[in-house]
C-alpha cells in the first residue's frame, strides 16, 4: 500500500474517531441541555430528603429548571438543607413551595418547585420557606396499619 | 537437613521479586528514555502516521464489529431484566452508561492489546532477532527514536479513538436491538440516555480511561518487544507476555480508575 493511501485511511480513521467522540458528547451526553454559566442559588430546609442526591434534577411543572448543588445537615434544627442551582431565566416567586418527589414508583427523587403568587421573586441565596419532605414508605405503611387497627377496634365499642 | 530446601525456596522467592522489581525499573527507564527521545517520531510525523495505520485503522473492523455485538447483547440482556421492573425505557441509559464508563475502554483495550499490541511486540522482537536493531545502532540511528517511539505514539493516539468508536458502535447496536427489534420507544431511549449520561462524569472519565489503557498497552508492547530474547522462541514468549500482561494491567487499572472516578462525593 502506498503512502497516500495510508495517509487517506489514517485521515478517515481520525475523522471517524473524533466523530464518535462528538456523537458521544452531543447525542449520548447532555452537553447542550443545561448550561451552568448563568445561574442563581436558592436553599430549602427539609425534615427528610429521602434518597435525594447531589446533581439530582430540580423540576417545575415537569421541566428541569436546575440541579441540586449541595446537601448538608443542619445541626441546630436537625434538618437537611438542600442548595439548588437554578437557571437565571427561571425566576420563582418568594412563596414558592419545594417538594421532594419521586419520578415513577421506583424512579429517582427530585425537587419539585410549585410557584406561588407573590410578586417578589427569589434572589440568589434566598431560602424557600414552604417545603414538603420526601414520603417515607415505612411511615406510610405504619400510618396505614395504625388506621386499620383503629378501624377494627371501633365496632367493639 | 530441613533447613536447606527452605533456604533455597526463600532465595528463589527473593530472586524472583528482585528481578521483577528490576524489570519494572528497567521498563520505567525505558519509557522515560522513549518519551524524551520522541522528537523524531513527532517531527517526522509520517513515521507515526504509518503506525497509526497499523495499530488503529487495521483494528477498525474488529473494534466496530465487537462493539456492535456487545451493544446488541447488552440491549437484549438489559431488556430482559428491566422489563420485569417496568423500566424498559431505561434501556438506553443502561447500554450507554455501561459502554461509555466500562465496556468501551476495557473491551476496546483488551482487543487492542491482542490485535495491535501483540503485532508491535512481534515486529520489534523480530527486528531484534534478525539484528536490524543492532544494524541501526551501527549506523548511529537510535532504534528507540526511529522504531519504538513512532509505534508507541501511534498506539497512544489510536486507542482513545478506537474506544470512542467501540462505544458509539455499541450504542448503535443497542439502538438497533432495543428500538428496531424489541420496540422500545425511540424518544424515551435517546432522551433518558441524554438525561443520565453526563459529559464530565461519564464521557470524559471514559476517555481518560482509554488514554491510560492506551499508554499502558503500548508501553508493555514496545517494552516486551525490545526486551525479547532474540530467538524464535523468545519472540513468541514475548508476544504471549504482552497479551497477558496488558490484559491484567487493563483490568487492574480499570479497578483503580473506577474507584477513583466513580466513588466519593461527585454523584
Amino acid at each position: 500500500m502506498n503512502r497516500s493511501m495510508i495517509d487517506l485511511w489514517v485521515g478517515i480513521f481520525v475523522v471517524v474517531g473524533f466523530a464518535a467522540l462528538i456523537f458521544l458528547a452531543l447525542k449520548v451526553g447532555n452537553l447542550a441541555s443545561f448550561s451552568t454559566d448563568q445561574t442563581y442559588q436558592i436553599e430549602a430546609k427539609f425534615a427528610n430528603i429521602g434518597g435525594l442526591k447531589v446533581r439530582g434534577p430540580v423540576k417545575s411543572a415537569g421541566v428541569v429548571v436546575g440541579r441540586v448543588a449541595n446537601i448538608r445537615f443542619d445541626t441546630e434544627s436537625y434538618e437537611a438543607i438542600v442548595s439548588m442551582t437554578l437557571g437565571l431565566n427561571y425566576q420563582f416567586p418568594r412563596d414558592t413551595t419545594a417538594k421532594i418527589l419521586t419520578s415513577g414508583i421506583l424512579g429517582e427523587q427530585y425537587v419539585g418547585l410549585e410557584a406561588g403568587g407573590d410578586g417578589v421573586m427569589l434572589k440568589n441565596g434566598d431560602r424557600v420557606r414552604l417545603t414538603q419532605s420526601a414520603v417515607v414508605l415505612e411511615n406510610l405503611i405504619s400510618q396505614f396499619l395504625f388506621n386499620k387497627a383503629s378501624e377494627t377496634k371501633e365496632p367493639a365499642k | 537437613m530441613e533447613v536447606a530446601p527452605l533456604r533455597n525456596r526463600l532465595e528463589r522467592l527473593g530472586s524472583t521479586v528482585t528481578s521483577q522489581v528490576w524489570r519494572l525499573g528497567y521498563a520505567s527507564r525505558f519509557l522515560a528514555y522513549l518519551v524524551m527521545h520522541s522528537g523524531t517520531a513527532l517531527r517526522r510525523f509520517r513515521l507515526t502516521v504509518a503506525e497509526i495505520y497499523f495499530a488503529g485503522v487495521l483494528s477498525l473492523v474488529i473494534i466496530l464489529v465487537s462493539g456492535l455485538f456487545v451493544g446488541m447483547v447488552l440491549a437484549l440482556q438489559g431488556y430482559e431484566t428491566l422489563q420485569r421492573f417496568g423500566a424498559s425505557e431505561s434501556l438506553g441509559v443502561l447500554v450507554a452508561l455501561s459502554l461509555v464508563r466500562e465496556l468501551g475502554p476495557v473491551v476496546a483495550g483488551l482487543l487492542f492489546a491482542s490485535r495491535a499490541g501483540s503485532a508491535i511486540t512481534a515486529e520489534i522482537g523480530l527486528m531484534k532477532a534478525t539484528e536490524q536493531i543492532s544494524a541501526m545502532e551501527m549506523m548511529a540511528v537510535d532504534p528507540i527514536a526511529r522504531v519504538v517511539a513512532p509505534r508507541f505514539w501511534g498506539g497512544v493516539i489510536s486507542m482513545p479513538l478506537l474506544a470512542a468508536l467501540f462505544s458509539a458502535a455499541g450504542i448503535f447496536g443497542g439502538y438497533l436491538v432495543g428500538v428496531q427489534l424489541i420496540g422500545v420507544d425511540a424518544g424515551a431511549f435517546w432522551s433518558q440516555m441524554q438525561a443520565a449520561v453526563d459529559l464530565r462524569n461519564d464521557i470524559l472519565n471514559g476517555v481518560i480511561k482509554s488514554v491510560v489503557f492506551g499508554v499502558a498497552v503500548t508501553w508493555i508492547s514496545v517494552f516486551e518487544g525490545y526486551d525479547a530474547v532474540p530467538t524464535a522462541e523468545g519472540v513468541s514468549r514475548a508476544t504471549t507476555r504482552t497479551v497477558v500482561t496488558s490484559s491484567l494491567a487493563i483490568l487492574a487499572l480499570d479497578f483503580v480508575l473506577t474507584a477513583l472516578m466513580f466513588t466519593g462525593g461527585n454523584h
